[in-house]
This record gives structure tokens, sequence and C-alpha cells, in this order.
């Protein structure tokens, strides 16, 4: 059977792999820097794969364990490349009574998909929260860091479309 | 921005700041620079120095040109400046723009192609305060630009630092803090002096301050418009705090949803360090004190005090058994004072403006203001601050304004994931710390979501236990097993499989869950299914012996049907999402009740109130 083609690790890319030396650089001398160097990692390169857990553990001499612990405790640490856009439904409790879960149903029509899945064009990955604290503005839902409140299921289809019609464009 | 070396360099600064305000409403001539440090970068203080040197050329060397520490966005807008009176916002400016600006000035006209109005923002979450309401730690909230100290100072902030620094003795400071009487504003109400005064007479040199930021609860968000809107009362509040216990180094841990308060108290710590209100020697005395921003990572157990000191060490956040307290053994094993920002943001005020005017607000045991996030079913949400001691019914009538639609009340959700439902007839109950627990609810750090009739209490249970059962760190048994088994009998309830025995069961669950569990989440996971239980039985028996939901909410209880108030106008067939509605223009649509996943989007869209729940 072939070996499915595999996707380069951030370490191999040299680009990437300088943005990873400079952020360990930056912050491994502080004190509890694990969660530091892990945030800004999921920050600045998208997600933290295993060659990077063990490659940052041994550039802090510290234990894989310790970083693959503190990775999968947290929920914001990803192992895998995430969507160019990420659609967010904050399912906290006012965005839930005020009706979070249609919007949800709605998406994974539009899109095909449940949450913590991505298109299959890598272009958007759909994934819940937990509050986002826009209570407020309930339900909401979070567009590539935007917030979009008073959200309603029959407004779905305009905001994935301007997601890709912004691609669309750009693209052009 | 020069250093302020000593008590009365702050008053001066102070008085200059205000008189920057001044200009806004003046007609006075006069030029802001920004010399924020990307500003700086991109060479803001050769384009003063040109603006100086241009105005006196042209014969306007009686306008003044000062220094502030923000104006627009600097990485998009920078360098840019204000000019008054016209208050015209040049941004992205390079030396050569300089003598048409000065030109400008001397016509009294605007360079449009430099020009960028700065935008006027609405809030959509803190309006004007309602009758009812005082407020205190949200004072100054909208009212200052949370991202220039100079606002702030103008405004008083720093003026409790200085006089603590001036004039109280550490213990002074303690006495004044317990002598208000304040409790910490997370949930647990503890009195801040006394936990205080445990952290000063610890044993060691080495203590460490943090605050809790990281607001976790569902339906709260008082802290971060806190953060957002006013970073310098909660760094004046740390910086009090640390001069009490001893601590010279601070964190603020800040969940990683809030990227706006993150960077905002960041551009603040930033602001006060340059100013030297943070650092050696602050304000020319021997007081040192530094703080750093740590953000969390999406893990709402580490809103538990020692969970949190765990991620700050930069492990897992799993708390631990409790003695020894943070007080004693907390962050690298060192002696910590732990409070939460509204508590943090309370002590400037109590400096400030006396004990008596604060103990003055409140009730015997709880005093002064709390800040709470209305959501939900309410007719205005929003934040809102109130004294300890209002009732329930004033804060979601008189000031919340009732229910949305005019339907009917059900149930205020307060405390949080660990807290309560409480009903109708808890709405005359004066809200402190003592009464909410009395009636099975809890403080917690001040989310009030409101429910309409329209809620299934069972499903808010199943709701909040999926929650935390998510949230369960693992570690210690009860917690991760417990919530476990609770969150499977109330799904099964949810679904219609429910049996008369699963209510003593859940009862079990939840009292062994509360008795047995390591922390704070695992001992209060099971309020709302505890609280809705007592309140609410009648839905429970509903959904177990009828195989009904009666809020109509629970989906595998529903059957959806359109009556003959359909007029085919299509609108509920567009909008399903598995396409289970058919039917012609102008014609009696009919849901196919086997795709149908009952998710109710057809009823919300429909005009003619023609989808029929059963």
């Amino acid at each position: 059977m072939p070996e499915p083609a595999k996707i380069r690790d951030p370490l191999d890319m040299p680009e990437q792999r300088r943005v990873i030396d400079r952020t360990i650089d930056e912050f491994m001398h502080l004190p509890g820097a694990a969660m530091v160097v892990l945030n800004n990692l999921q920050g600045r390169i998208g997600y933290i794969t295993k060659p990077m857990q063990a490659y940052i553990a041994e550039r802090m001499n510290v234990p894989l364990s310790k970083i693959h612990g503190v990775v999968s405790f947290y929920s914001f640490f990803t192992t895998e490349p995430r969507g160019k856009h990420v659609v967010k439904f904050c399912i906290g409790t006012a965005c839930y009574v005020g009706g979070a879960e249609q919007l949800i149903d709605k998406t994974k029509q539009v899109l095909g998909i449940n949450p913590g899945q991505t298109t299959p064009d890598g272009m958007i990955t759909v994934e819940v929260c937990r509050c986002v604290g826009a209570c407020s503005q309930a339900p909401v839902i979070v567009v590539d860091d935007l917030n979009h409140g008073k959200m309603q299921a029959t407004r779905i289809n305009n905001v994935i479309n301007q997601i890709l019609q912004s691609e669309a464009v750009s693209a052009a | 921005m020069k250093k302020l070396n000593s008590l009365d360099d702050l008053a001066r600064f102070s008085q200059h700041s205000q008189d920057l305000n001044a200009l806004k409403n003046s007609n006075e001539a006069a030029i802001l620079v920004s010399v924020d440090p990307v500003c700086i970068a991109k060479g803001a203080e050769a384009i003063k120095d040109a603006l100086v040197a241009a105005l006196a050329d042209a014969g306007l060397g009686n306008i003044a040109v000062y220094e502030v520490t923000h104006i627009g966005n600097p990485e998009k807008e920078g360098p840019d400046i204000l000019v008054y009176p016209r208050e015209t916002h040049y941004v992205r400016l390079v030396k050569a723009d300089v003598p048409e600006i000065v030109n400008a000035i001397k016509t009294d006209t605007v360079v449009t192609r430099l020009e960028l109005p700065l935008p006027v923002v609405k809030d959509e979450e803190l309006h004007d305060p309602e009758p009812k309401e005082v407020r205190v730690i949200l004072e100054s909230i909208g009212k200052l630009n949370p991202l220039a100290i100079e606002d702030s100072i103008a405004n008083g902030a720093y003026g409790s630092l200085a006089k603590v620094l001036g004039e109280m003795q550490p213990d002074e400071v303690i006495e004044t803090v317990l002598a208000s009487k304040l409790r910490g504003r997370g949930g647990a109400g503890f009195p801040t002096g006394l936990k205080w005064k445990f952290v000063r007479q610890a044993p060691g040199d080495e203590k460490y301050l943090v605050c809790n930021a990281d607001e976790g609860d569902p339906g709260a968000f008082m802290n971060r418009k806190v953060l957002e809107g006013d970073p310098h009362a909660v760094i004046e509040g740390m910086a009090i705090a640390a001069y009490a216990t001893g601590a010279r180094q601070a964190y603020v841990y800040c969940r990683a949803e809030y990227p706006i308060a993150v960077n905002t108290m960041n551009l603040a710590i930033d602001q006060a360090r340059r100013l030297g209100l943070l650092g050696e020697n602050i304000l020319g005395t021997d007081f040192s004190f530094d703080l750093e921003v740590r953000m969390g990572a999406g893990a709402f157990v580490c809103g538990e005090e020692t969970a949190l000191l765990a991620s700050i060490e930069g492990g897992r956040g799993e708390p631990r058994v409790r003695p020894p307290f943070p007080a004693q053994k907390g962050l690298w094993d060192k002696p910590t004072n732990i409070n939460n920002v509204e508590t943090y943001a309370n002590v400037p005020k109590i400096i400030g403006r006396g004990v008596d005017w604060y103990s003055s607000m409140g009730t015997e045991k709880s005093k002064g203001t709390k800040t709470f996030a209305l959501a939900g079913d309410a007719a205005n949400t929003g934040l809102i601050e109130v004294p300890f001691g209002i009732t329930l019914r004033e804060i979601i009538y008189d000031i919340g304004g009732g229910i949305r639609g005019g339907k009917k009340y059900k149930a205020v959700q307060t405390g949080g994931p660990m807290g309560g439902c409480l009903p109708e007839k808890y709405l005359d109950l004066p809200v402190d710390y003592e009464t909410l627990g009395q009636a099975g609810s809890i403080m917690g750090s001040g989310g009030m979501v409101v429910m309409d009739e329209d809620t299934c209490m069972v499903d808010i249970a199943r709701f909040f236990m999926e929650f935390t059962q998510d949230e369960s760190c693992g570690k210690c048994i009860p917690c991760r097993v417990g919530t476990r088994r609770i969150l499977e009998t109330l799904q099964r309830i949810c679904k219609g499989e429910g049996k008369p025995e699963d209510i003593p069961l859940l009862k079990e669950l939840c009292e062994e869950t509360k008795q047995d569990s390591l922390c704070g989440l695992g001992q209060g996971a099971a309020g709302p299914v505890i609280s809705t239980m007592e309140h609410f039985m009648a839905e429970y028996e509903a959904h177990i012996y009828d195989k009904k939901c009666p809020a109509k909410v629970c989906r595998d209880l529903i059957e959806f049907s359109i009556s003959d108030n359909c007029t085919g106008c299509t609108s509920c067939a567009r909008y399903c999402p598995t396409n289970a509605i058919t039917g012609e223009r102008k014609e009696k649509h009919v849901i196919d009740s086997s795709i149908c996943i009952r998710c109710g989007i057809c009823h919300n869209v429909c005009k003619f109130d023609a989808i029929v729940i059963e």
C-alpha cells in the first residue's frame, strides 16, 4: 500500500523552523516557560506537532512527557493544522439558551462538516468553544477572531459566503 | 516620556494629563504626538521635532506639541498625531508630510489625504446606568481611553498608590482593607484583608501576587470588561496589595479567549513601566514591584486557584489539596496572594474614598457593590453594577427590563456551572454571598443568565453537566467519574429513556461528587442538578414518567408539524437544515419527521405561527 502523502512538519520548513527557534530562545528562560513557549508557538505556527514537542523538550531540557502533558491538557493547543479560516460557535450558557445548537445544525448543512472538522479544501474549520464572554450579544459566533453577535440560523449562509468571497477576491 | 520619580512628579503629571483632556472642550490649538513604542520605531520622535521646528518657522511657535502614549492603532496608523482644536487625526505620517500639516493649521484647513477620523465605538455591553445601579468598578469604563495611561491618571489613577506609599505602613493598608470588609469577588467571598494578612505574616522574603483573570464561567464577562476598559485600576490595586503583602513580582493570569483583554493589559503594563509606576523604586520610594500577563489555554479548571498556580508554573492545570493554602505555599512554593480582577479593582477606590464610604454600601456581611453580567432572556442584557442587598427582582425587572417578548420568568441562573437556578419564589431575595448560598445557588463571579418559560430545566442541568464533565481535569475520581455518571443519567432522561430510580440515583451521585471531590469544580459540579431537582422536580418527572418535555426543548421528546395557518411562503423550507420540509409555493407545507432533527429553525422563521411543536 502506498504511504499517504505526508504533510511536512514545520520543523522541516526553514522559515517556520526559524520562528520556532526564535520563540524558544525568546521565552525559555522565563519562570514557568513551557506554557509561554507553547502559547506563542500555537499563535505563530498555528499548531504543535509531535516532532515539534520533542524538539521543544530537548531545547528546553525538560522531559517530553512534560511538554506533551501540557499540550494535551489544554484545549487551545492543537497538533494538526486547522483550516485557513476558523468559525467558532460559542456554546456558553447565554448562547446555548439563545439557540447556538440551531446555528451549528445549519452550518453542518452549509459546509457538510461537523464541529472539529475542516472542509476538504482546507478552507474552513468549524469548532465549538466554551464561553467567549460576549454573553449580552448571544448567540455569538467567532469568525477568525471577529465576533458576530445576535447570530441567526438564517444568516449563517451569508457569513460563510462572505468568507468564501473574500478568499475568491484575494485569489484573483 | 519621562519617568515619574516622586509623588510630586505624579501630581504634576496628573495635572498635565487633565490639561490635555481639557483641550477636547476648548478652542485652543495644540498638537498631540503618539509616542507608542511602535510609533517611535517608525520615526514619531523625528516627526515631533520637525513639527516643532516648522511651527516656529511659520510663526506658530505658540502652539504646543505634547507627547501622549497612544492615539490610534500604532501598527496600522502610526505614526499618528491629533491636531486641536479641530481634533484632526493624521495617520501614517512621514517627515515630509509635516510642512503640509503646518500649512493646513495656518490656513485652518485639513490635509484630507492624511486624515483618518477616530472611530466612534458604540458599546453594546455597557449602557448608561439604570437608576438602581451604583457604579464603582464600572464607573470610568467607556469614559476614558484605556490605551492611554494619561487618561486614567487624569481621572485619578495611581492616586491611591501614591497615598499608600506616602502615608501608610503595610499593616495600615491591611487594616483598612479589613475594616472595609471587602470580600473576594471571585465567588467564594473570603475576606480580602485577612488573606493579605496571612501572606504578609507568612515566613520568607520571596512572595508573589496573582490576579485571577481566568473568567471561565459561561455567562460571565465582567472581568473582561474591567481589564479592557480600566486596566490601570487593576494594576494599581495589585501594586497596593503587593505593598501590603510584601510581594515584588505579580502575574495576571488571563484566559486565552480574551485576546483584547490580554493586549490591553500588556499595553497598560508597558505604559505604567515607562512612567516608573511599575519596576524598581516606584515614584522614588524603596517600593519595587513588577507584573506580567500569563495566558491560559482553554482550561476551565485553571480558574481554581491551585490549578491556576500550576498553570503559571508551566504545567498541566491540575488542582491540589488545600491546605497548605497559597498564602502559605503558592507559586513556586512561596507565599502567594491570589485575588480576582474585581477584588483588586475595588482596592484603589477603598483607599481613595475611605472605609466609611465603602461600607455604607451593601449589607451587614457583604459590603460594597458587585458587577453582574446580565444575559439570556432579559430584555436589556449587558453589564450592571449594584450594591449588595438589592433583590433579584430589582435586578431582573427594574434594571433588566423584565423578560424579553413579554414571556414568563422561569429561573435565573447564578454562579455559572457551579451555581444554581433560582425560581420565581426567590425573586425578592436580597443578593449577597450568604442568601444566595442559602437558596441553593452561589454568588460565583457574577454571571446571571435569565431564563424564560421556553427553557427546559432538565436540559439546562444536562448542558451544565456536559460542560463540567468536559472540563473535569481527571485528577480525582469522584469528579472524573461522578460527573460522567450524572451526565449519562441526564442524557438518558432527556432522551425519554429515564427510569423512576434515576431520581434517587442522581441525588446520590450528586451528593457523593459534592462531598468527595478534590477541588471546587467537582464540589460544585452538581449544583445545577441539585437546584433544578429541588425547584423543578415536576419537569424531571414529566420527562421520566410521561416522556414529555414541558418546555418543548428536548429533541427526542417533541414532534414538529405544520398547521393550516401555513400560507406556503416557503421560508421554513428554505432554512430547514435537513431539507425535511416540502411543499409548493402558496400551498400548505409538510414536515417529514423521519428527516426532521427538531432544531426549531422553522418555528423561529415562520411568521404565521404555523409550526406546531408537540
